[in-house]
C-alpha cells in the first residue's frame, strides 16, 4: 500500500463518524496536492484535514486519531501522535495556570510522564493512586522532555487494578567532565511543597527566603561520543565523595564560602569513570545507583579493537 | 530530538600524537562565537577533548603572572597544558602536583604558529584532577577504540571530516590506528603495574601468560612493530 493510501485510509477512519468520506476521495485529493502542487505529505494531510474539519464543523482537538496505538509511556518519543495509555495518575501536581484544570505525573510499568488536562476539555476529574485507560491522548514534546495532553475526545475508564509503576531508568557511563553549576553545598526554598535551589537567597517563587542546605551534584558524563547531564541528590553524593551534609557545612563556615564545597568535591570526582542508573527526567538522569568501573579489561578491549 | 536545549560539546579521546598533529582549526559558521575546532587527522572535528596520562614536569613559564606548563604523557607522546590566571583552578592544580602523578584532563585544544612556521597544538585546561592507574588504562582503552573506530570510517562516504582531514593533511590514519593497537598491546602487558613500572618488565610473563599469547608473539616487539 502507497503511503499516500495509507494517510488517506487513516484520514478516512478520522472522520467515518462524522462525515461521509471515503478513502479514494481522500486519497484524490492528498495526491492533487501532493504530485500536482508538490506540497509536502504532512502539510498535504493538514491541510485535507483541516478541509474535512470544516465541513464536520469540528474543532482539531475533537477529532480522535482513529484507533490510536496503544503505548507504554516510556515509548513516547515524537510529538503530536495520538496514543492510549493504560496508567495510574501517580501524583497531582497545583496548575499553575486557570486554563487548566489538571497536571500531574501518569505511570505504568515503563515509567512515568507528565500529563495536563485542559478547563475547555470538560473531563471528569482524575482520582491519585487510580488506574485508568485513557484513549485518544495527545503527544506533546518540550525540550526533549515528553508530556501528555488529555483532549475533549479522550476517553478515561476507570480500571480496578494496581499497576507497578516503573522509574524510565536509563544506564549512562562515561567520564565525569564537569561539575555544573548549582553543585556542592546549595540552599534550597523552605515553603511547603516548594523545593527551588536559591539564587543568592532568593526563590524564584517566594523571592527573598531563609533557605534550608542541602547537597547535590548537577555532573556531566561523557563517553566521547555523548554526554549525558546527571544529578545526584543529597544521598548520592555522599555515596559518591563521602562528605556528608555536616561536614560540607564545616567546610563552607571555615572558608566562609560555599563555593568551596564543590571545588572539593571536583578534586574527588573529576575526570573519573563512573556507571550510573536511575529515571531520566528531563534533560538529567537522576542517579538512583552508582558504581566505579574498576579496572578495564584489557584482553577484552583488544580483541574488540582488533575486530573493528 | 529538540534543537532548542544548548548542547554541549563532547570531548574526544585522542592520544597525544594524533592530537598535536591537529593543527588545523576551523568553525562550522560565521558567528563571531562559534565554537572553534581542531581537525583531527583521523577524521573528526574537536572542540574539547578529555585525556589521563602521567605528569613528568611542571614549570612556571610567565614573566609577569604565573602561567603553568604541564607535559603529560601518554603511550604515544606528551600532551602540553598551559594555564594561567584565567583557568585559576587549573593553574593551582598544576603548582601543587608533584610529578609524577597520574591526571585526568578537560580542555580546549589550542594552536599557535612558532617563528618557523611550525605550528603547535597544546590543551587549555578547565579541570585537572590527580587520578589512579585504573582511570588511566581504562582512558587508553577506550581512546584506542575510538582511534581505531575513527581510523576505519575514515574512507566512509559522507565522512566530511574525513574529506576535511585529506585535503588539509598529508596524514595516514593507520599511523595513528597503529598507535593506538600499540598501546592497548603494551596496557595487556603491563597489567597491573604501578606508576612506576618498579622492575616488572625483566620478569612479567609468570603474570599474564594467558593475554600474552595471542598479543605479542615474543614479548618484546609491542612498540615497534604493531600489527597490521
Amino acid at each position: 500500500m502507497s503511503e499516500l493510501r495509507q494517510e488517506a485510509e487513516a484520514i478516512a477512519e478520522q472522520f467515518s463518524d462524522h462525515l461521509d468520506v471515503g478513502a479514494d476521495e481522500v486519497e484524490e485529493r492528498l495526491e492533487n496536492l501532493v504530485n500536482e502542487y508538490r506540497v509536502p505529505l504532512d502539510e498535504a494531510r493538514r491541510s485535507v484535514t483541516n478541509s474535512y474539519l470544516e465541513d464536520a464543523g469540528m474543532e482539531r482537538d475533537e477529532l480522535g486519531r482513529g484507533g490510536s496505538e496503544s503505548v507504554l509511556v516510556n515509548e513516547i518519543d515524537e510529538d503530536e501522535q495520538w496514543v492510549d495509555l493504560r496508567v495510574e495518575l501517580v501524583d497531582l501536581w497545583e496548575p499553575r495556570s486557570d486554563s487548566i484544570s489538571q497536571v500531574g505525573l501518569l505511570g505504568d510499568e515503563s515509567g512515568t510522564i507528565k500529563f495536563v488536562a485542559f478547563e475547555t476539555s470538560d473531563l471528569p476529574e482524575l482520582t491519585e493512586g487510580q488506574a485508568y485507560e485513557l484513549s485518544n491522548v495527545v503527544t506533546d514534546e518540550y525540550e526533549g522532555s515528553y508530556s501528555v495532553k488529555l483532549n475533549r475526545t479522550t476517553q478515561i475508564t476507570e480500571i480496578d487494578e494496581e499497576i507497578e509503576v516503573g522509574d524510565n531508568a536509563d544506564t549512562v557511563e562515561g567520564a565525569l567532565v564537569d561539575i555544573q553549576s548549582g553543585s556542592g553545598l546549595i540552599k534550597r526554598c523552605p515553603e511547603e511543597d516548594c523545593t527551588r535551589v536559591l539564587q543568592n537567597g532568593r526563590c524564584s517563587e517566594h523571592g527573598q527566603v531563609e533557605g534550608e542546605f542541602d547537597l547535590r551534584i548537577k555532573g556531566v558524563l561523557d563517553d566521547g561520543e555523548t554526554v549525558t547531564e546527571v544529578i545526584f541528590d543529597r544521598e548520592a553524593t555522599e555515596e559518591l565523595t563521602g562528605m556528608g551534609l555536616e561536614e560540607a557545612k564545616d567546610m563552607a563556615m571555615d572558608a566562609l564560602d560555599t563555593t568551596v564545597v564543590a571545588e572539593e568535591m571536583g578534586d574527588d570526582v573529576l575526570g573519573r569513570y563512573y556507571r550510573v542508573t536511575g529515571p531520566t527526567f528531563g534533560r538529567y538522569v537522576l542517579v538512583d545507583e552508582m558504581e566505579d568501573p574498576g579496572a578495564v579489561d584489557v584482553e577484552n578491549a583488544l580483541i574488540e579493537a582488533r575486530s573493528i | 530530538m529538540s534543537q532548542s536545549a544548548p548542547t554541549r560539546e563532547v570531548a574526544r579521546r585522542v592520544f597525544a600524537t594524533e592530537f598535536n598533529d591537529a593543527g588545523f582549526t576551523f568553525t562550522e559558521s560565521d558567528d563571531e562565537r562559534a565554537p572553534v575546532y581542531a581537525l583531527l587527522p583521523t577524521g573528526e572535528s574537536s572542540n574539547r577533548v578529555f585525556f589521563v596520562g602521567t605528569l613528568t614536569e611542571k614549570e612556571d613559564v610567565g614573566e609577569d603572572a604565573e602561567y603553568w606548563r604541564g607535559r603529560i604523557v601518554d603511550p604515544t607522546g606528551t600532551f602540553f597544558v598551559y594555564a594561567g590566571q584565567y583557568q585559576p583552578e587549573a593553574a593551582s592544580k598544576l603548582r601543587d602536583l608533584e610529578p609524577p602523578a597520574y591526571v585526568a584532563v578537560v580542555g580546549k585544544p589550542r594552536t599557535y604558529e612558532t617563528d618557523d612556521g611550525t605550528v603547535r597544538v597544546s590543551v587549555r585546561p578547565e579541570s585537572i584532577t590527580e587520578v589512579d592507574a585504573n582511570t588511566r588504562d581504562r582512558w587508553v582503552a577506550e581512546t584506542a577504540k575510538r582511534t581505531i573506530e575513527r581510523a576505519a570510517a575514515f574512507d566512509d562516504e559522507g565522512n566530511e571530516y574525513a574529506r576535511m582531514a585529506r585535503e588539509e593533511y598529508d596524514l595516514d590514519p593507520e599511523t595513528y590506528k597503529a598507535a593506538a593497537l600499540s598501546a592497548l598491546e603494551d596496557l595487556d602487558e603491563s597489567d597491573g603495574d604501578e606508576l612506576a613500572g618498579d622492575g616488572s618488565e625483566g620478569d612479567d610473563t609468570a603474570t599474564d601468560d594467558t593475554a600474552s599469547d595471542d598479543t605479542a608473539p615474543d614479548g618484546s616487539d609491542s612498540a615497534g612493530t604493531p600489527e597490521p
